[in-house]
């Protein structure tokens, strides 16, 4: 957070123009799915687990929701289908951890490169071009983006309330920190653990969704280190990778630092390579702080 | 102490040896020696203090005080390299022998000193595996991976291990627990073959029979202290558990008072293979505490976690309040109106890194907080109940779990489990670990509940808290209820039931 205080302080010094509204508001409609997808994984993570297929599950939603609306099918039907499917492949990935008792790291790197290399197999690399009446839900662009960053924001935080207000909500955070003591406790760790799954397979169709009305087509490589974006930004928002602890807040929090890096260079002068080594950089430094903070802790 | 051995010096001599764990004393200034060619049994109850000593005599603790001679060294404390060094082996219940790799890897893995890239001589570790296993008498080929072998065999292996290093102390804690009576025999032959050879064997074991069988003298260990040595022919069973337990139970136990009320848990025949509980039947009345005594093992914690639905009952019937029940997860066992502090507190009871609210309402949910939407005033202020009504030394509501005492932490386990207002309370050792002050105030707090009308069962290893809390003492030997004793039975007839010695 205070991280995030500092960047955005020296972004207004050095470099004014960054907050002008409209390239701004840009940057943030872009980011709005990836705040989406965060905020699902923050509850995977939470229940001290990782889902680093969600780029590919990105990817297939996109697909399928391009290819549909490539038919004509309106928005009302491509949305439910994409959040379903999203659903489908979370609740996969959850069978496969929480019914098989995998190990989640494992589980999710197959399915990752499965669905990526099946959909290239079948999709050939070939675009979906996309109707004109997709683009911003058929509204004017400053429209579309508003209501995309409204939906995201509200999404944000409506889970984030529910995760502090719900007592499924503290039922992912007991899980999370001892999946033993939650089971005496009369709950169920393997359905929690599933459900969370299914949630932000979930929440990727609706990423989804919400990407493919940016641009007007899809390629199947969409998605393609999505993960690595959302888990970033939910480990530097302060979510413990070890589990039960950290909010959404945090998550959101992060991504918008991360998200901060590219357009802070170009508007410092800096070259654009730098960008993934300072975004890598600032995992390292949120990882080795809460190490530091445990650390002192334990003593 | 009318032990006669011959005049050698001993291979192992300790003086005073002390040990303590935060406020706890392990021991308390034990005297222990060891000759050559003796076999020296070591007994007592469960937290006498026999695997602190051993610990002592295997480095993987320091004394607090006290000395330990060793081949005419006297040294303030050892370390496991220095002995293993000196001659030191320790055999321990379960190998710790790696599974997938041959025996002869396992022999070699230890004996030989290597450096990292120094060349495996292959065939001289075979023949100095083969013939260190012919001299234990193991039929055991070298090749074989260790996964295979049957737990003795295993231990086999170990033993090997500990002639191949050329031990004179051999340390066996507990070896025949999971063996067959043959098996037993064949080990037998092994100690006696390693006796007559001028090493020392120490063995620590629940079973007077094979103290008898085996041992020439016997150590007899009480509270973190030693009772005496003795010519095991000097003794017979009756005078060994005497010493074991020979002590006042302490008047500290709040009275039980009111006459028990209707059965609440009638347990038939109830039996789960995979725990290896089996053919258990008793019954709990309302307003009683039924106490389940036993040795380390014994299937008492199998036991609960059957009636709780961890491990569901393959065999036999539970019923509460008259009507049959299947518990087939702790769930449901919640909603039947059964509670269970476990053993582990800081593993299981207590989720260290939450509040003591949220942890006291971790259980009831679904009551609580009808609409699924957390109250945190309503949390708040049955968590301040509890706090009030249990005495929790706390520095609020909100304090992590993680902050509390011992005693505290189990205060704040009871409660999650008083807030599902259950029918029937099972408590895994109530008091293990917490100070003695707390330990009074928790036997209060649980006397006061079975006044209330709640059937309680009992766990404990505290043989004077089974004495004096409990109205009925169930005791467990080997996965299954042997006997039921009434309240305020003598301690040795408990001692020797859980021992299985007829008195």
């Amino acid at each position: 957070m205070a991280a995030l205080g500092i960047v955005l302080l020296g972004l207004a010094i050095f470099a004014p123009a960054f907050f002008q509204p409209q390239p701004l508001l840009s940057l943030v409609t872009r980011e709005a799915p990836t705040l989406i997808v965060a905020c699902g994984m923050a509850l995977v993570i939470i229940t001290r687990q990782i889902d680093i297929s969600v780029g590919s599950q990105f990817s297939v939603c996109s697909v399928c929701a391009g290819l549909l609306a490539a038919r004509g099918w309106p928005l009302a039907l491509v949305l439910p289908v994409s959040v379903t499917a999203g659903a489908l492949l979370g609740a996969l990935n959850g069978v496969l951890v929480a019914g098989l008792r995998l190990p989640s790291i494992v589980v999710t790197l197959a399915t990752m490169v499965t669905l990526r290399q099946g959909l290239n197999l079948v999709r050939q690399g070939e675009f979906v071009n996309l109707p004109d009446n997709f683009q911003w839900f058929g509204l004017s662009q400053s429209a579309g983006q508003w209501t995309l960053v409204l939906t995201a924001l509200l999404f944000l935080a409506g889970l984030g309330l529910a995760l502090r207000h719900l007592a499924a909500g503290r039922w992912v955070y007991a899980v999370g920190t001892d999946a033993e003591a939650a089971r005496l406790a009369g709950l169920r760790p393997q359905l929690i653990t599933f459900a969370v799954f299914v949630f932000l397979g979930a929440l990727t169709g609706l990423a989804a969704i919400m990407n493919l009305v940016q641009s007007p087509q899809v390629q199947p490589m969409v998605g393609a280190g999505l993960e690595l974006k959302v888990i970033a930004a939910v480990v530097v928002g302060g979510v413990a990778i070890s589990g039960g602890r950290g909010n959404l807040w945090g998550g959101f929090a992060g991504l918008l630092l991360l998200t901060c890096v590219s357009p802070a260079l170009t508007h410092l002068h800096i070259e654009a390579y730098w960008e993934k080594a300072i975004q890598g950089a600032i995992i390292l430094l949120a990882v080795v702080a809460d190490g530091l903070r445990q650390k002192r802790l334990n003593r | 102490m009318a032990a006669t051995l011959p005049p050698s010096p001993p291979l192992l001599t300790l003086r005073r040896a002390a040990k303590s764990f935060g406020g706890v004393r392990a021991l308390r200034g034990v005297d222990f020696e060891l000759q050559a060619g003796e076999v020296h049994a070591l007994l007592g109850e469960n937290g006498a203090g026999k695997s602190t000593l051993i610990k002592l005599i295997t480095g993987a603790h320091r004394p607090d005080a006290g000395e330990i001679t060793v081949a005419n060294r006297t040294l303030t404390g050892l370390t496991p390299a220095l002995a293993q060094q000196l001659g030191i082996a320790c055999i321990y219940q379960q190998p710790a022998l790696f599974p997938d790799l041959t025996v002869e890897e396992n022999i070699g893995l230890r004996l030989e000193s290597s450096s990292p890239w120094q060349r495996i001589d292959w065939r001289a570790r075979r023949a100095r595996a083969t013939e260190l296993l012919r001299r234990v008498g193991a039929a055991i080929a070298p090749d074989t991976e260790v996964r295979t072998l049957s737990m003795p065999e295993q231990q086999l292996v170990e033993i090997t291990c500990a002639v191949g290093a050329g031990a004179r102390v051999v340390v066996m804690d507990e070896p025949t627990a999971s063996l067959t009576h043959l098996e037993q025999q064949q080990l037998f032959a092994v100690v006696r073959e390693l006796r007559t050879g001028g090493v020392g064997v120490i063995y620590i074991s629940h079973r007077l029979e094979e103290i008898f069988a085996l041992a020439d003298r016997v150590t007899v260990l009480r509270d973190g202290a030693s009772v005496g040595t003795h010519a095991v022919g000097d003794m017979t069973e009756t005078t060994l558990i005497k010493l074991m337990v020979g002590r006042e139970v302490a008047q500290l136990y709040p009275p039980s008072e009111c006459a028990a009320g209707e059965i609440v848990l009638r347990v038939h025949n109830v039996g789960c293979a995979a725990s290896g509980v089996r053919g258990v039947s008793f019954e709990v009345r309302a307003g009683e505490i039924f106490g389940l005594a036993g040795l380390v093992g014994a299937g008492r914690t199998e036991l609960a976690r059957i009636l709780f639905g961890q491990t569901p009952a393959d065999t036999g019937q539970i019923q509460l309040n008259g009507k049959s029940i299947a518990v087939r997860s702790p769930g449901e066992a919640i909603a039947l109106g059964l509670a269970y502090v476990p053993e582990d507190r800081r593993r299981h009871g207590v989720i260290l890194e939450m509040p003591i609210e949220e942890n006291m309402t971790m259980a009831i949910h679904a009551r609580i907080f009808p609409a699924a939407w957390l109250r945190f005033g309503r949390e708040r202020r049955l968590a301040l109940d509890f706090i009030r009504d249990l005495a929790v030394k706390c520095a609020g509501p909100n304090a992590p779990g993680g902050s509390l005492s011992g005693g505290n932490q189990q205060k704040v386990s009871l409660a999650r489990w008083l807030a599902t207002k259950p029918k029937l309370l099972i408590l895994d050792e109530p008091t293990q670990g917490v100070d003695v002050g707390a330990k009074s105030e928790i036997h209060k707090i649980i006397r006061g509940l079975a006044q209330e009308g709640l059937a309680v069962i009992m766990i404990s290893s505290d043989l004077p808290e089974i004495l004096g809390m409990s109205d009925r003492i169930g005791v467990m030997r080997s996965g299954t209820l042997t006997t039921v004793l009434p309240g305020g039975s003598d301690a040795s007839v408990v001692m020797a039931a859980a021992l299985g010695q007829p008195q």
